[in-house]
């Protein structure tokens, strides 16, 4: 029987779920049987068949940054040598792990295998690389080339390809069980459906005013994270989507309380240590996020059973394109959630973004005439946060908007 | 019928700032304290600025905060961020000018303006007092002479030294070692002005810099910057006469404009 069921709302859904799914890990860690830390945006459909309890260091530093328990972690990856330019989910991760690994119990239970697709993130490969050596677990890697041109080229899908069909062969070793092909052609619909669904219902910003706040799609992402090869993950973005049809009807932004006068589109991670001053400036001003790169991050589109598209799906990531095709992306994000400025999040952890997010600003600005302005602050480390700079800059941009509106 | 008048508070990290303009949009008076958000800086300049004209609070039609203590100003009608704020105000006072660059106690921007003193785009500093006043503040101290010394030091340097670091606590230390090789104050002070300006250039190059540019904030009342700043860019500088104000006098327009031009449009 479902631990949820229809009566309840989505947020009700999404908070028991996330609960749950760590429950059931750390049960399923005191049972013996294996855990698996996993990153954001890797191949579950493998490890959801092998009945591995997946679980996800990038989600964890999130929820340990935004309840402001970050330091800690932090400063005791920085006593172990790990430098503070690296990553602060990477830190706060390594962090735990080495405060953890010799404890009986740990809330985010640790990993009998790691796996990553470094679809994302390159970090991902060393961060990785070094709990599998700590820890002397088996590391899983799906290597994913970077796309430097506007498509995605045949030999980089077929190279992630024949890496999948490896996966396959590598977890029948460490479960030391035959992999289930019903089962994961099973896994493979659901975890389709449910990418479907998480696009469904957050693409709805697009409404006018938006039904949701870009900051409670950062909440429900933790569920397409966690638990995309589950059905109760869909069950609940469909319950989302409904919850927000309705709101469409009557007209209700997700601003709760507030006007939406401007709509913008936040480029990056958000900056989970100051969440709700970051939000809280915004609605101020009546500015409601309804643009991200986060609906269509997990619109992994393949057909069930074909590892071909599969592969394709991972390796077309809006992370892992070029230039342009990250500036594409965006262009098409601001027109479709008629977004009239944007907010770029200088985010120390991620060199990746960061660098990429000079010359998309430039672009959008001279293509799109639209005002952009930029803050300093981190996913995770809230040492790189100014509240004083981040309220200005908002407030110049808002000024910027209403100008240009006049 | 009485007069109507216009304030604009810009109350800054260091100094507070405050002008009042009248209904034909001419500046009556202004005023400069050297204490900034948090103290009594912003009272003082306004007590200044009342006991100067005779006039009070009541006599103000609308008021506009602007600066780092923006909020702080409970009597304020409205608050505006200073890149708007410098943006009218430098309007006001060279209409010509397009690319701006305000150097303040703890923030340095670069500003892209059209020709009516909007913002087309900004940029600003990082959370980092580098290339800031407060930065020429800390060199100052350890070279044991006033900011406002600064200017004329530059003037006499003969073999001007290079500050390399880009952290104000590592500049002190370079500076420090400079001093103990006896380099002399006149060349360390020239390599500190060509080290703010430095760090403000990689700001001002993300904007498209128009010929017709101009230097705000405080630390453009050091002619040694100005100077520095001519010679990496090889252009003129406008440097406005109060450039201290210019946030203040952009608010006391914004001011203005909310009653006299409301409905203009």
């Amino acid at each position: 029987m479902s631990i949820i069921n229809e009566n309840m709302t989505s947020m009700e859904m999404l908070n028991i779920l996330v609960d749950k799914n760590m429950e059931d890990a750390r049960k399923a860690k005191e049972r013996g049987e294996l855990v698996c830390w996993s990153s954001s945006i890797a191949p579950c459909e493998f490890t959801e068949t092998m009945g591995i309890h997946t679980i996800y260091p990038e989600n964890y530093a999130a929820v340990i940054a935004a309840k402001k328990l970050a330091p800690e972690f932090l400063e005791h990856a920085e006593r172990k040598g790990y430098a503070n330019d690296i990553c602060g989910y990477a830190r706060i991760n390594l962090g735990y792990m080495d405060l953890q690994k010799n404890l009986a119990n740990s809330e985010f239970p640790l990993p009998d295998l790691v796996l990553l697709c470094n679809n994302i993130c390159e970090t991902l490969l060393k961060w990785y690389e070094n709990i599998a050596y700590e820890l002397n677990i088996p590391l899983l890697i799906v290597d994913v080339p970077f796309n430097h041109g506007n498509e995605v080229t045949e030999e980089n899908i077929k190279y992630v390809e024949s890496q999948l069909h490896d996966i396959i062969h590598q977890l029948e070793v460490i479960c030391n069980k035959p992999f289930d092909m019903d089962k994961f052609q099973e896994v493979m619909k659901i975890a389709s459906e449910n990418a479907n669904a998480w696009y469904e219902a957050t693409s709805l910003c697009s409404a006018e005013p938006s039904p949701l706040s870009g900051f409670d799609m950062f909440n429900y992402m933790a569920l397409i994270v966690c638990m995309r090869g589950k059905k109760e993950c869909g069950i609940t973005f469909k319950k989302l989507k409904e919850e927000l049809e309705e709101k469409i009807a009557k007209g209700e932004s997700g601003l709760k309380g507030a006007e939406e006068k401007h709509r913008i589109m936040w480029d990056g991670i958000a900056c989970w240590p100051y969440l709700s001053h970051t939000y809280k400036v915004l609605k101020n001003k009546g500015a409601n996020m309804t643009g991200s790169t986060y609906p269509s991050a997990w619109a992994l589109k393949y057909t069930p059973g074909n590892l071909y598209e599969m592969a394709k799906a991972y390796t077309s990531m809006g992370n892992n394109l070029s230039l342009k095709g990250q500036t594409d992306l965006r262009k098409g994000i601001i027109e479709e959630t008629k977004c009239n400025g944007v907010v770029m999040h200088l985010n120390r952890s991620c060199k990746m973004c960061d660098f990429l997010q000079y010359e998309i600003g430039k672009e959008l600005e001279e293509s799109m005439n639209i005002p952009i302005t930029t803050f300093d602050g981190d996913q995770a480390d809230p040492r790189n946060y100014s509240k004083a700079q981040y309220e200005t800059r908002i407030e110049a941009l808002v000024e910027m908007m209403e100008q240009r509106a006049e | 019928m009485k007069d109507r008048y216009y304030l604009g508070v810009d109350v800054g990290s260091v100094s507070s700032k405050a002008v009042i303009m009248n209904r034909n949009k001419e500046i009556v008076k202004t005023s400069v304290v050297q204490l900034g958000t948090g103290t009594s800086g912003p009272k003082q300049a306004l007590d200044k600025l009342f006991s100067d004209t005779g006039l009070s609070l009541e006599d103000i039609s609308v008021t506009v905060g602007t600066g780092y203590g923006r909020n702080s100003l409970a009597y304020a009608d409205k608050q505006i961020s200073e890149i708007s704020c410098h943006a009218k105000g430098i309007n006001y006072e060279f209409k010509n000018v397009r690319t701006v660059l305000d150097i303040g106690g703890q923030d340095v921007k670069a500003i892209s303006i059209d020709g009516l003193g909007r913002v087309l785009n900004f940029y600003m500093n990082d959370k980092c007092a580098a290339g800031t006043g407060r930065f020429l503040e800390v060199m100052a101290r350890i070279l044991g002479v006033n900011v406002d010394e600064l200017e004329n030091l530059d003037e006499h340097a003969k073999n001007p030294v290079t500050v390399s670091s880009t952290c104000t606590v590592f500049a002190e230390s370079e500076v420090i070692s400079l001093l103990s090789q006896e380099t002399k104050i006149e060349d360390i002070v020239r390599g500190v002005h060509n080290s703010i300006v430095n760090r403000a250039l990689a700001l001002l190059y993300k904007t498209n810099v128009e010929e017709d540019f101009t230097l705000t904030g405080g630390v453009a009342q050091n002619k040694g910057v100005i100077r520095a700043l001519e010679r990496a860019l090889n252009k003129k500088i406008y440097v406005a006469e109060r450039p201290q104000l210019i946030g203040a006098i952009g608010a006391a327009i914004f001011a203005y404009e909310a009653k006299e031009e409301r409905g203009k449009k």
